[in-house]
């Protein structure tokens, strides 16, 4: 498939911002239990904007994909069969909700509205962070089922897609969360780079299971069965058209194997390895700017990541379209 | 229900791009249109088509087989691009089983183009929708046309008839039949996908001569059969 | 959006619908053409007409783009005074002018020496009036593109069978069982050959497709056979050898219709050796076979005059005549001659197995004898045998470039003749069958002048510029027997060039040999480019200057529709229209459309107005001619005859009273006549009513046999198709050829050849067909040079001028060398790779495409779709330009020098047929540091005034609206 910087930047800011968004209710949560020190409102509320600053961002850079984004409010249409077009639905509930909570924490509602138990104070933030955090997960599985729900592209139909996205967005977000504390000298770096680092392994045994799956990977469809001549023998020599066609900018990335390669190479190094390794040295050094670089090194890995994730994805309409003549 | 769609003979495709262009030509002033072009002076000239006919080699030499095959939307009955569109753009008719696009409905996500493994749909890049084959669903339901006419431009183009329209749903249809009788096959059937069009696979003639045929007894050399004395030495000059 | 099922294209604007005939290739299929508002919105194809029955294809649905095409020029041009030729700095002028300069210099040239003054046109179809007109005008340096297109195929034929393939003739896959192709992909007969193919294969007929390459209708062949290139013939021979041995031939069909039984002198000390014995009767002068000849009778065991009613005639054996004659029956001398060529002897010339040769051998003939078809139709021979029925022998043949582009395609063409003969298939159901106006005499009629007296000031050529040689004497020569054309057509280098030799037009013209000209006017014809061998020698031939300044070709004039290459030399270019915007008739006289069954003849009608200042040529031919005072062009008092051409057709006469015109239908005053009859002056309309083609449907009995059936053949005499009604006995053996080798035996009478060409004579006009290697191959290091070089057009293209057509363009917007796998292997290159191909006279670098579909030996290329940067109205950095190339640059028009001569043509040395499939090549890697563009690459050419201003990225066409944008 072609890598449209469109949905690369739509999936891994979205993925960053729900991850943020995540760790910001975390925290919440963990302060709420106790174990964490509880932060101020506005710690909350500005993660929160942050987070929805990123959606919006994803979302903005969704409509360079569409051809025509004044339309895009009819996307909502066919939610019963669209996964497409349930995320069009989810994204502004994420969204409302992400703006919700900030504005909860930033305006300090924060009366308790009901008890639950013997000492579960729940107040307004404390149910909009649970809302906007079903809401997420289920923005998650949308965004990822757009891919895997493509039974044609076979590297992408598979529960793996799902939790790469889940994972790897999350720890995007929770590695943006520890930077955002070690950027405000906040203690909690700690706490969420080890969520980070939990969640980026989560998302190495997830991609690397990906990967291996894909390199064992048997494509149903053959150049036998697409134009359904029997011989093992059968290239295309001719696909109609010199100068090429919908098909062939849409369905290829056009790059050569070893480029390829080397940004399998290159996401593997900066998204795994290189985060934890500065958020390692940033809990040894207690140091403000790695956490930072942490998380820019991993969003970039991350982009290269779903360049990746198109490049590897090979369309059985690409046996239509393999050679000019 | 109605499911109509066309059977594309390779035994007699020729490999002309007649049902391209025709197509083109039709639905680039029709209900479908424009079909646009981008570059079309230029370089790297490319446009919209709804049909391309693409060769292919099979096996090696001398034993090759050249077979060219066109392909357009193939109106499956389980057509996967429908219920991915998100906004109900691409439809698939009740009344005649032809997919279809509602270009003011689409948002152009190309999103159906994914979820068709044939390749079939084609973004039109100045427009930003997405185009496909509609079966020329504007001359076959336009009652103002002559019964001959009420057919698919690339039907009625075609020199070798290599495309045949009808209902595959009507057993006694001319489609059916060919499909029964000729060994009609769909494309990749591996994805359930139940493409309507289908495709008639080559069927070779061979002639089978017996060596009793090569002569026979009018053989006209018979009638040719002299020899020429010329003084040479016979039987005749030493037996006795 | 509406809902489809509710719209109705017809409720869309103001919507026409007009019948003309198309002109996207030389098929001419009848096409109704939709317009809505005035544009173009749809071109179909007319369901009524006889040739393509409502299909079309992929070229005239492309119609509308040649229409709006910004390639075309609309403006009379005029090479700006100090602007340098080939530089395209042109100014705009009007029609009066450039009539006014036309005329001035055209009188001038025809009072003082008209062979001055040539015309070669790319297309035919419009020979009756180019021709005329050049006689008219007194110059014999005339003709159209025949010369380096198929010329082999018509001589080759006509000369063996009185009828030839395309539009006089072709293979009856209606009834055959067996259809043989050989060295055809796609074909000028283009929509009818694909619908009858389909039909042919869905009968369940076999068809064996014979060729280097499989594309196009060898796809679908049950059989594909490859073959070397330029060794058809010994295949064919091979093929023959073996149903002459195996006795699968039709005796019966030999006797009665052929030369075969006939007695030939052989008796080499003789002058007459080699010629038909000719008994002492009375015989009428004419140009027919006469019957005086003999058979020798098996039951009197003595000579008989031919066709004695009960005469039984020995095919074979060696008789003496009682005037102590030797003589051999012809069937006898072709025995002799095929017996050296076994299936064993064209196994590795054609590079195909005996064995198969063999299996081809018997299948043709075991279909033709086995699978007798007998249709219950009465005939009468000429020499008044009844038949109760018409019988065929179902195997049929189709042929085209493969066997005529090569020097060896005349006698190559000439063996499938025989083949087809001796397998009993001509003008019988099931095989070969004629179209109107063939079957015409062995060779037809018409001749060429004879010498250079034909050619005077102020005065029409006596004699037709083209023309048909039986013998010696009918050569265009002067008192040394040299040429007086200036393509040296009919000349001893080239006897047969019955269709001329335009590829060597430019190098003649610029070499002064035979002498130079004044002007050149062009038609229709790229010959700076994809028309010419040599192209980049001839484009500086075209711009190359004497000492003192003067161009070596004073004078060009090109009429084209497109900004073509060729333009850009033109010193006066005339705007043609396109096909939509003119009337055309597709003559009898000419190349019409006939069918198996009848006469058809067909007609263009305008259905757009002329684009600018476009003016059809032929309204132009008329103008000229009128200003000229042609003497066919103008009334006894000088005055103007014809006020446009539409008014020609309907009133032109081919001499005062004939009653043969341009058009066969509705003839008469009438309208009631059929071919001949007083011009009608509602001619037009009849047309127009009728779909724009006229079809005269033949009785059934006189749709078969047309060679010897009395009946047709007197009403072919009655309505002026034939000058006699004498038999067209089919030339298994070629006297007219042994009367020119005579000549250069020195045992003619009349004239012979320089004695420079008495070997080339002597050896190619060989009664009897033999296979010779190409000239260019005897003259090249074929170790050097290993391959042979192709080139085909893709049949999105085929034969027409639109390859820069935005729909087709996008089809085919360059090409690629095609080449076996193993050729790449062997000179360490791979599949996509950029690559040289070389031969002895130049290089292209181009990007190369690995194919199984190809006989490794060969290597081919998609012709015409190269161009030069910037014309054609495409940007300069088209894909055309960029990535296309042209094998032209390969290709040389002469053979380097040998004993025949220093400049003799790259051409068939009987019919002067362009060899273009004789190339050598060899092929190598370019070097990864050279640009990846094709080469040679051509200064770009600037877009001319008068041309639409450059297109942008985006084109949505929509007819009615698009004009208004």
């Amino acid at each position: 498939m072609h890598p449209a910087f469109s949905v690369i930047f739509l999936t891994t800011l979205l993925g960053a911002g729900q991850g943020l968004y995540l760790a910001m209710v975390t925290g919440q949560l963990y302060a709420v239990a106790r174990f964490l020190p509880v932060q101020e409102d506005q710690f909350y509320a500005i993660g929160s904007l942050v987070a929805l600053v990123l959606l919006i961002a994803g979302l903005v850079a969704s409509f360079f994909h569409l051809g025509r984004p004044e339309r895009a409010w009819r996307a909502a249409a066919m939610w019963r069969t669209s996964w497409l077009s349930r995320e069009v639905i989810v994204l502004p509930i994420v969204m409302a909700l992400v703006f919700a909570y900030a504005v909860a924490h930033w305006m300090e509602w924060t009366t308790p509205l009901f008890q639950l138990g013997a000492a579960l104070q729940v107040d307004s933030t404390l149910l909009l962070g649970l809302l906007g955090t079903l809401a997420s997960l289920a923005l998650f599985v949308c965004t990822a089922m757009i891919y895997a729900g493509v039974k044609f592209l076979q590297e992408w139909h598979t529960p793996l897609t799902v939790s790469n996205f889940i994972f790897l967005g999350a720890a995007s977000g929770f590695m943006l969360a520890a930077a955002y504390s070690a950027y405000i000298g906040n203690p909690l770096v700690t706490f969420f780079g080890t969520w980070a680092v939990i969640l980026t392994l989560a998302g190495l045994a997830s991609r690397l299971a990906h990967l291996s799956r894909n390199a064992h990977l048997k494509h149903k469809s053959t150049v036998q069965t697409a134009i359904g001549v029997r011989h093992r023998v059968l290239f295309q020599k001719a696909q109609g058209a010199t100068g090429g066609s919908f098909n062939t900018r849409e369905f290829f990335h056009g790059q050569s194997q070893a480029v390829v390669d080397t940004v399998r190479y290159l996401y593997l190094i900066l998204v795994f390895p290189i985060p934890m390794l500065l958020i390692g040295a940033a809990y040894v050094t207690e140091s403000q700017s790695l956490p930072i670089a942490a998380f820019f090194a991993q969003f970039i890995g991350l982009l290269a990541e779903r360049w990746s994730f198109f490049a590897e994805a090979r369309h059985p309409q690409n046996l239509y379209y393999q050679s000019v003549a | 229900m109605t499911q109509l769609a066309l059977v594309i003979d390779l035994n007699v495709c020729v490999g002309c791009h007649a049902c391209v262009t025709s197509c083109k030509e039709w639905n680039t002033s029709g209900w479908a249109g424009p079909m646009v072009d981008q570059n079309p002076y230029d370089g790297s000239p490319t446009g919209t088509f709804f049909n391309r006919v693409q060769t292919f080699e099979v096996g090696t030499f001398p034993n090759t087989e050249t077979v060219h095959f066109p392909k357009s939307c193939l109106h499956c009955e389980e057509p996967p691009c429908v219920p991915v569109c998100p906004t109900g753009a691409s439809y698939k008719r009740p009344d005649n089983g032809i997919v279809l696009v509602d270009y003011d409905k689409c948002i152009g996500c190309k999103y159906c183009s994914w979820a068709c493994p044939y390749g079939a749909r084609e973004v039109d890049e100045q427009q930003k929708v997405m185009k496909k084959c509609t079966l020329c669903i504007d001359r076959i339901t336009d009652a103002k046309l002559s019964e001959r006419d009420r057919k698919p431009a690339c039907v009625l183009a075609c020199p070798t008839s290599a495309r045949l329209f009808g209902d595959v749903h009507d057993a006694d249809s001319e489609v059916s039949v060919a499909i029964r009788e000729r060994g009609g096959y769909q494309l990749m059937p591996e994805w359930g996908t139940k493409p309507a069009n289908h495709y008639l696979p080559r069927q070779k003639i061979r002639i089978h001569i017996d060596q009793d045929e090569l002569t026979r007894v009018d053989n006209p050399l018979r009638r040719e059969d002299l020899t020429d004395y010329t003084g040479e030495e016979t039987l005749d000059d030493v037996a006795w | 959006m509406q809902d489809p099922v509710s719209h109705s294209d017809s409720t869309v604007g103001r919507v026409e619908v007009k019948e003309t005939t198309c002109y996207m290739c030389a098929c001419r299929c009848g096409i109704r053409v939709h317009l809505r508002d005035g544009e173009v919105r749809y071109i179909d194809g007319n369901p009524n007409h006889p040739l393509n029955k409502g299909v079309i294809c992929a070229k005239g649905s492309s119609g509308i783009m040649k229409q709006y095409s910004p390639g075309r020029i609309t403006q009379p041009l005029r090479r700006k005074a100090g602007a340098e030729r080939g530089e395209s700095a042109f100014e705009v002028i009007s029609w009066d002018e450039a009539f006014g300069m036309l005329t001035e210099r055209l009188a001038r040239l025809r009072a003082e020496d008209p062979k001055k003054f040539a015309l070669f046109t790319g297309r035919d179809q419009m020979q009756a009036l180019t021709g005329m007109f050049a006689k008219q005008f007194g110059t014999p340096n005339y003709a159209a593109h025949g010369g380096f297109c198929s010329v082999n195929m018509a001589a080759g034929l006509i000369y063996t069978i009185g009828g030839s393939f395309w539009e006089f003739g072709g293979p009856d896959l209606e009834r055959a069982k067996l259809f043989v192709m050989i060295g055809t992909a796609e074909d000028h007969h283009s929509n009818p050959l694909k619908i009858a193919i389909s039909e042919f294969k869905r009968r369940g007929g076999r068809f064996i497709s014979i060729n280097p390459i499989r594309t196009g209708y060898s796809a679908i062949a049950d059989e594909w056979v490859p073959i070397k290139p330029g060794t058809d013939g010994a295949l064919i021979l091979a093929i023959t050898h073996e149903i002459l041995s195996k006795g699968l031939y039709d005796r019966e069909f030999l006797v009665q219709y052929t030369n075969a039984a006939e007695l030939v002198v052989d008796d080499e000390s003789r002058a007459d050796h080699g010629l038909f014995y000719r008994a002492e009767m009375h015989v009428e002068e004419g140009c027919f076979d006469p019957q005086n000849k003999l058979w020798w009778d098996r039951d009197i065991d003595g000579p008989i005059s031919t066709h004695t009613p009960g005469a039984d005639p020995r095919l074979m054996g060696s008789y003496t005549l009682p005037d102590g004659t030797p003589v051999k029956p012809s069937f006898q001398l072709l025995k002799e001659r095929v017996e050296q060529y076994t299936p064993e002897w064209a196994a590795p010339i054609t590079g195909i197995p005996a064995e198969t040769i063999r299996r081809l051998a018997h299948e043709m003939g075991v279909t033709a004898r086995d699978q007798k078809i007998e249709l219950p139709i009465k005939w009468t021979d000429c020499w008044d045998n009844e038949h109760e029925s018409v019988t065929g022998n179902p195997v049929a043949f189709h042929a085209m470039r493969g066997l005529a582009a090569h020097s060896n395609g005349f006698q190559t063409i000439r063996s499938l003749g025989i083949l087809m003969t001796v397998l009993g298939t001509i003008d019988r159901p099931g095989g070969f069958r004629h179209k109107a106006p063939y079957p015409r005499p062995i060779p037809p009629c018409p001749k060429p002048p004879h010498g250079p007296e034909a050619v005077q000031p102020n005065t029409p050529l006596d004699g037709l510029p083209l023309g048909w040689p039986a013998k010696p004497e009918d050569l265009f020569v002067d008192a040394d027997g040299e040429a007086v054309r200036i393509d040296k057509a009919f000349s001893w280098e080239y006897p047969l060039s019955v269709h001329g030799l335009m590829h060597n037009v430019i190098t003649n013209a610029w070499r002064g040999d035979p002498y130079p000209i004044d002007t050149l006017l062009l038609f229709m014809a790229n010959m700076a480019w994809n028309s010419t061998m040599n192209t980049v020698e001839v484009r500086k031939m075209l711009v190359d200057k004497h000492p003192n300044g003067d161009y070596k070709i004073p004078f060009l004039v090109v009429c084209d529709t497109f900004a073509s290459e060729t333009v850009a030399f033109a010193d006066l270019v005339l705007p043609d229209t396109t096909y939509l915007e003119r009337h055309d008739a597709l003559s009898m006289l000419d190349r019409p459309i006939s069918e198996f069954d009848g006469p058809v003849d067909a007609v263009r009608i305008p259905v757009l107005p002329p684009k600018g200042e476009c003016k059809p040529f032929q309204d132009v031919l008329i103008e000229l001619g009128s200003r000229l005072k042609l003497p066919a062009f103008v009334k006894a008092d000088g005055s103007r005859k014809y006020r446009d051409y539409p008014d020609f057709i309907v009133n032109y006469e081919t001499s005062p009273g004939s009653g043969i015109g341009f058009l066969a239908g509705w003839r008469g005053k009438s309208g009631d006549q059929v071919l001949k009859g007083e011009p009608n002056p509602r001619q037009w309309e009849m047309y127009a009513q009728n779909g724009c083609f006229y079809h005269h449907e033949l009785p059934r009995n006189y749709q078969y046999m047309r060679n010897w059936n009395k009946g047709y053949l007197h009403w072919a005499r009655a309505h002026g198709m034939i000058r006699y009604a004498e038999p067209i006995t089919l030339h298994l053996y070629s006297e007219v050829l042994q009367k020119f080798r005579l000549a250069a035996q020195g045992k003619w009478p009349g004239r012979q050849p320089p004695d420079r060409l008495r070997q080339r004579v002597e050896t190619y006009f060989d009664p009897l067909p033999f296979h010779y290697d190409p000239l260019e191959t005897q003259l090249t290091d074929t170790r050097r040079y290993p391959l042979n070089a192709l080139t085909q057009r893709p049949m999105a293209m085929y034969h027409s001028w639109d390859s820069q057509n935005a729909w087709l363009r996008q089809i085919h917007s360059h090409n690629y060398l095609f080449l076996s796998p193993s050729v790449g292997i062997a000179n360490g290159f791979g599949d996509g790779d950029w690559i040289w191909v070389e031969s002895p006279h130049g290089r292209v670098r181009c990007m190369c495409r690995f194919s199984e579909a190809v006989e490794p030996g060969t290597v081919w290329t998609w012709n015409a779709i190269g161009k030069a940067a910037g014309a054609w109205g495409l940007g300069a950095s088209a894909d055309e330009a960029r990535k296309g190339f042209l094998l032209n640059h390969l290709i040389a028009e002469e053979l380097p020098a040998h004993d025949a001569g220093d400049h003799l043509s790259n051409s068939d040395p009987v019919t002067g047929q362009a060899a273009w499939f004789d190339v050598r090549v060899r092929v190598y890697k370019a070097d990864p540091s050279e640009p990846e563009v094709t080469s040679p690459q051509f200064t770009p050419m600037p877009r001319l005034p008068g041309q639409d201003r450059k297109r942008g990225k985006w084109q949505a066409y929509m007819a009615g609206v698009f004009g208004k944008k």
